[in-house]
């Protein structure tokens, strides 16, 4: 068992994709929530062994692509400001801010370094004490457990130069947005990750209080094929439920240690979304006690000009009401190289998977 | 603010593309299509000539290091182009500080790599800059190599035909793992092993016994999907690639599905692309097969009769999709 090959077996995904096409008895739109599930679908062509009658859309779950503009603004403030060094996952290196990028900042000399978890940042914090080490959180459910640790040990270890800029967020507070809006949706392929950390029980209200189809999917081929086959015989029953597809991963219960990570060091506050604005209850900001690293408290920053580029749909893509292609700056002025919008970014965006894999 | 150079301009992407293009070919009056090699007619006979920079970090790696992969880079970009490399040049540029017994290590695998390989080192240059302008050791060599007449046409890749093989000479992704793998601040280790190697002796012993090699060309920066984005523009063909039958080797596929790699888009230094005619497909095969730098070669996809620069992916779970020249960020420094 590899836990790669298993899952992409060729005989297995022709016959999953034979009882879709057996299945279906009408239109059926779903949104993959997950950028991870937009770009296994279109990477692993998907949609070439799906009938025309099921209608995929991308919805807000790339970390990268929802994380607001004024967040960048504010992460470019620090950047300029003298012994202050940015710490970043990749990704958010090209995210267009206001008038200027990390990476344009960095290009000019910005202390601006990338690492792969919070924890490098840390490292880098203890070795250069005469710095301020900002770190930039972002990320769902899955990131935060990571932050929440960093930040805890931080404490322990007396660090008084790493702080915390957090764009963290958690997922139910823009489902529901969607849910609610008039958008037509069937059911949701649901974020493995998030639910792997958070358990099932989070994504329930979809079908109870929406009669939205809910399954929890994984991001191989036969997952996310298994995953639609579920969800189109939800529908077609009419008896919307949660379930779980990615049952390797996902329990009903989550991880507990990593909830209770999270908890420790966090609380829920308004957040700022690309393309919603402000959704109640959507974000996660230091708990008072940990305060003390909240590069906002401690160094608060108003960013003089923002704007979001006004051309740009990456709002309307991340609420599933257009597609890529639907923007006249796809392809043409917004590619991965010059990026117009966040959505073009991440590896995970929407435009910037229809760019890779020419999906349509 | 005027434009600055980015990471991204080296990076073999379309911005690196651009940048050769309009800014160097386009003003030193270089013909197209660019290849790895420029091709001299001189007095009736032929030369290859090619010249390459490396700035790999870390300067050594599983499988090599910043000098070896200088030698081989340079032997493999004139091989390609079906010449026969004779005579390289390397220049170094040196930190200061930089410990000589680490230079003496890479001089000694240069020279060891110039014997296996049959190639002379014989001129070279050396300049050393303060502590912090330059990062330890960038190599640049230089090459030449005699070419026959009858490959002259090789690395302009016109003798390409509809129904023509593609063979890959080994799995994909190696190098690009074992140098990152090797890299500090990365938390994994991996038992990847550059696949780092001189390829002429095995390009050679391929055109001995065989008249139907259309083009060749090794599958470094931007990795097979650079390659053949290229090789469907330079062609004006389509391609089909079958994802299944291109080895990756599963140390490579696993950490590229932890990292969000493509193996696809990743460098190599060891491998190569042939375009053949089908009927010597088998032949080919079997040569490369017994090659020890070839035992892994595998037949991958056709050139299709699409009249449309496009290279299709049957994709493992029998989906289709379109293969793209990689854009965005990419690995810098991988060689």
């Amino acid at each position: 068992m590899k836990y790669i090959e298993e899952y992409r077996n060729r005989d297995l995904i022709l016959k999953l994709s034979d009882h879709i096409k057996k299945s279906v008895i009408r239109d059926y739109s779903f949104m993959e929530v997950c950028g991870g599930h937009t770009s296994a679908i279109h990477r692993f062509g998907i949609p070439s062994l799906l009938p025309p009658e099921i209608n995929l859309i991308s919805g807000p779950g790339c970390p990268v692509c929802v994380t607001a503009t004024d967040f960048i603004d504010k992460a470019i403030e620090y950047s300029r400001m003298k012994n202050v060094t940015i710490v970043t996952f990749g990704d958010l290196l090209r995210v267009p801010g206001s008038e200027s990028s990390l990476e344009k900042e960095k290009i000019r000399g910005a202390d601006i370094r990338i690492v792969f978890s919070g924890l490098e940042a840390l490292k880098i914090a203890m070795s250069e004490q005469e710095k301020k080490v900002v770190f930039l959180g972002i990320g769902f459910e899955t990131t935060a457990p990571g932050t929440a640790v960093t930040v805890r040990t931080a404490k322990e270890e007396g660090l008084k130069n790493f702080l915390l800029l957090s764009a963290h967020k958690v997922m139910p507070p823009v489902m529901e947005t969607i849910a609610s809006e008039e958008i037509k949706i069937d059911g949701f392929l649901c974020p493995g990750h998030v639910a792997a950390i958070t358990g099932s029980g989070i994504f329930n209200f979809l079908p109870l209080k929406y009669r939205l189809g809910c399954v929890i999917s994984g991001f191989e081929p036969t997952d996310i094929l298994q995953s639609i086959l579920i969800l189109v015989r939800q529908i077609n029953a009419r008896s919307p439920a949660t379930e779980i597809q990615y049952s390797r991963v996902v329990t009903t219960n989550g991880n507990l240690t990593a909830q209770d990570q999270m908890n420790k060091v966090f609380e829920h506050c308004d957040a700022n979304w690309r393309g919603f604005g402000t959704i109640p209850g959507s974000g996660l900001r230091l708990k008072s006690e940990y305060e003390d690293f909240d590069v906002e408290k401690r160094i608060p920053v108003e960013p003089k000009l923002f704007h979001d580029n006004l051309s740009c749909i990456c709002g309307d893509i991340l609420r599933g009401l257009r597609k890529p292609e639907n923007c006249s700056m796809f392809r043409k002025k917004c590619t991965p190289e010059n990026p117009v919008g966040a959505c073009m970014v991440s590896d995970e965006g929407a435009c910037n998977t229809y760019f890779k894999y020419h999906a349509e | 603010m005027s434009e600055l150079v980015t990471i991204n301009h080296g990076s073999g992407g379309k911005k690196a593309h651009e940048l050769i293009l309009n800014l160097f070919a386009n003003r030193f009056g270089m013909g197209l299509p660019l290849t790895d090699s420029a091709v001299l007619n001189m007095d009736g006979s032929a030369l290859a000539f090619t010249t390459d920079s490396y700035v790999v970090d870390p300067i050594f790696f599983p499988g090599g290091n910043i000098g070896k992969l200088a030698v081989c880079g340079t032997i493999n970009d004139l091989s390609v182009s079906g010449a026969v490399p004779k005579y390289i040049s390397a220049s170094f540029i040196i930190e200061e500080g930089f410990p000589v017994e680490e230079l003496e290590r890479i001089a000694g695998s240069m020279a060891e790599e110039a014997e296996l390989a049959g190639v002379r080192i014989v001129t070279g240059d050396t300049k050393v800059v303060g502590r912090g302008k330059c990062d330890k050791l960038f190599i640049t060599t230089s090459g030449v190599g005699f070419l026959k007449p009858e490959f002259e046409l090789i690395s302009s890749g016109i003798m390409i035909a509809p129904g023509d093989s593609l063979i890959v000479s080994g799995p994909m992704g190696n190098h690009a793992i074992a140098v990152l793998g090797a890299r500090n601040n990365l938390s994994f280790s991996s038992p990847v092993v550059s696949d780092c190697a001189s390829l002429n002796h095995m390009i050679q012993s391929v055109l001995a016994e065989c008249r139907k090699v259309h083009f060749m060309r090794d599958l470094t920066r931007g990795g097979l999907s650079a390659v053949l984005y290229e090789l469907a523009h330079l062609s004006e063909k389509g391609i089909t690639i079958d994802e299944a039958a291109v080895p990756v080797d599963d140390p490579v596929k696993g950490l590229c599905e932890v990292l969000g790699f493509d193996p696809f888009n990743l460098a190599n230094e060891g491998k190569l692309l042939f375009v053949v005619g089908k009927d010597e497909q088998g032949k080919i095969l079997d040569i490369l097969q017994s090659h020890p730098l070839g035992r892994k070669s595998a037949f991958v996809g056709v050139i299709s009769e699409v009249s449309k620069s496009e290279v299709i992916l049957n994709t493992i779970t029998g989906g289709k999709r379109i293969l793209d020249i990689p854009s965005g960020v990419q690995l810098p420094r991988i060689c």
